[in-house]
């Protein structure tokens, strides 16, 4: 069977590719901090070892609309581009190009749809910057294959946040049951409290700091229960209008199933609050020497 | 309400640089000629194969010609739509970081929760 080497869960944060590349002198303040933050977190992955990445992440409204909006989307194709023309203007992001995973897609859409999630398929997707910003930041030699997962965080009717749950235990109970050899890393990108083009939107902090500290500690003990009974749909509004991408975080805490995080950090940055975190499902499976830090949140 | 129709609008001209700066020079012209051309092509199918129903509502077709996102906030339109259009079209007037992105929702601040349904 699959090895599922490690579970990351992540912000995606699109500014971080242009902050890190600023020469010294006209990088903000806090640019250095989120580079050492972020080159830390990517020391999980690489020490995990993968051979094959499942990318977690929302399409904003680039090739997925609301005249055909699935709510659980997985790429089946042998190539994927990466970054839309609007991405590239207001964030400075390059394109990107990816190989495929067509076997694992495959297994993917057959066993999801077997098991309960009548999943949508794309033959032909072009990634946008929720699955690249975690390439920038954890894999940026871009040289494995990936399974990208769409799911729909942002035109409602959403899926309800135990739906997310069920489909990140399901992707894990997928992963486990793949009859292959290979090494499987999740890497799922989302949000804490988050405003978009509404009035708390790039404010000095994330736009509910009590929101950010309370989730950043469920996520950190895989406290699934908590987090379920305290995080609706309705409820998701008031941190921040576009919060409801806290849901994708939901997704891979079912992935990692009630465990304590391996890593936990966050960094409080304007607008956002970011937030890394890994767990390694099977210690066993890894050879590298241990990490020397746990993160700001697991000393 | 067409809200979806507005979100429309918001999308097909976010995506194309010629039209956003059609759009930013010339508001009441580009909504004009969109809703005339534009609104009813199905994204993706050949022009015999428009739909035959979508307009603007007069307040709508007023918002957009004017710029006005405190109103399409107000209408329901997607509010990530029209932020990343309205970056495009006017981060580059203001010599400030973020200084558009705080001014857009200054000009909101008398928005109180729940916000208008986005839903369509």
């Amino acid at each position: 069977m699959a090895k599922l080497v490690a579970i990351l869960a992540t912000t995606h944060h699109p500014f971080f590719y242009k902050t890190s590349r600023l020469p010294a002198e006209e990088a903000p303040p806090f640019a250095a901090d989120w580079v050492r933050k972020v080159e830390a977190y990517r020391e999980t992955l690489t020490r995990a070892q993968p051979d094959v990445l499942v990318m977690v992440g929302s399409d904003h409204f680039h090739q997925l609309w609301l005249d055909n909006m699935p709510q659980f989307l997985v790429g089946k194709a042998p190539y994927y581009d990466g970054n839309w023309e609007n991405e590239i203007r207001e964030f400075g992001m390059p394109k990107l190009f990816f190989k495929g995973h067509e076997e694992l897609s495959a297994y993917m859409l057959r066993e999801g749809i077997d098991r309960g999630f009548d999943l949508a398929f794309s033959h032909e997707l072009r990634v946008d910057h929720s699955i690249t910003c975690p390439i920038f930041t954890v894999r940026p030699q871009n040289d494995l294959p990936i399974v990208p997962i769409y799911t729909n965080i942002f035109a409602p009717p959403l899926p309800r946040p135990e739906r997310f749950v069920q489909l990140g235990k399901t992707i894990r109970e997928i992963i486990d049951a793949w009859p292959s050899g290979m090494r499987v890393a999740v890497i799922g990108t989302g949000h804490l409290s988050l405003e978009l083009g509404g009035p708390r939107q790039f404010g000095p902090h994330g736009p509910d700091p009590e929101f950010d500290a309370q989730a950043v500690e469920w996520i950190r003990d895989g406290d699934i229960d908590g987090v379920l009974s305290n995080v609706t749909l309705d409820s998701l509004h008031a941190p921040g209008n576009a919060t409801h991408g806290f849901m994708d975080f939901m997704l891979m805490m079912g992935i990692a199933g009630y465990a304590k995080a391996d890593y936990a950090d966050n960094l409080d940055l304007f607008h956002t609050m970011e937030a890394y975190f890994t767990w390694y499902p099977d210690p066993s499976l890894l050879t590298e020497p241990p990490l020397t830090s746990k993160g700001a949140l697991l000393r | 309400m067409s809200k979806y129709l507005v979100n429309k609008f918001l999308f097909t001209v976010d995506r194309d640089t010629a039209l956003t700066e059609r759009y930013r020079e010339d508001p009441a012209g580009t909504v004009a000629w969109w809703e005339a051309e534009e609104a009813n092509k199905i994204l993706n199918c050949i022009d015999a194969e428009r739909s035959t129903w979508l307009s603007f509502t007069e307040e709508e077709r007023q918002a957009l010609a004017t710029h006005d996102h405190v109103a399409l906030f107000g209408m329901g339109a997607h509010p990530f739509l029209t932020l990343t259009l309205w970056i495009a079209m006017f981060e580059r007037d203001w010599d400030e970081p973020l200084g558009m992105q705080l001014d857009y929702a200054a000009k909101l601040a008398h928005v109180e929760q729940p916000y208008p349904d986005i839903s369509c």
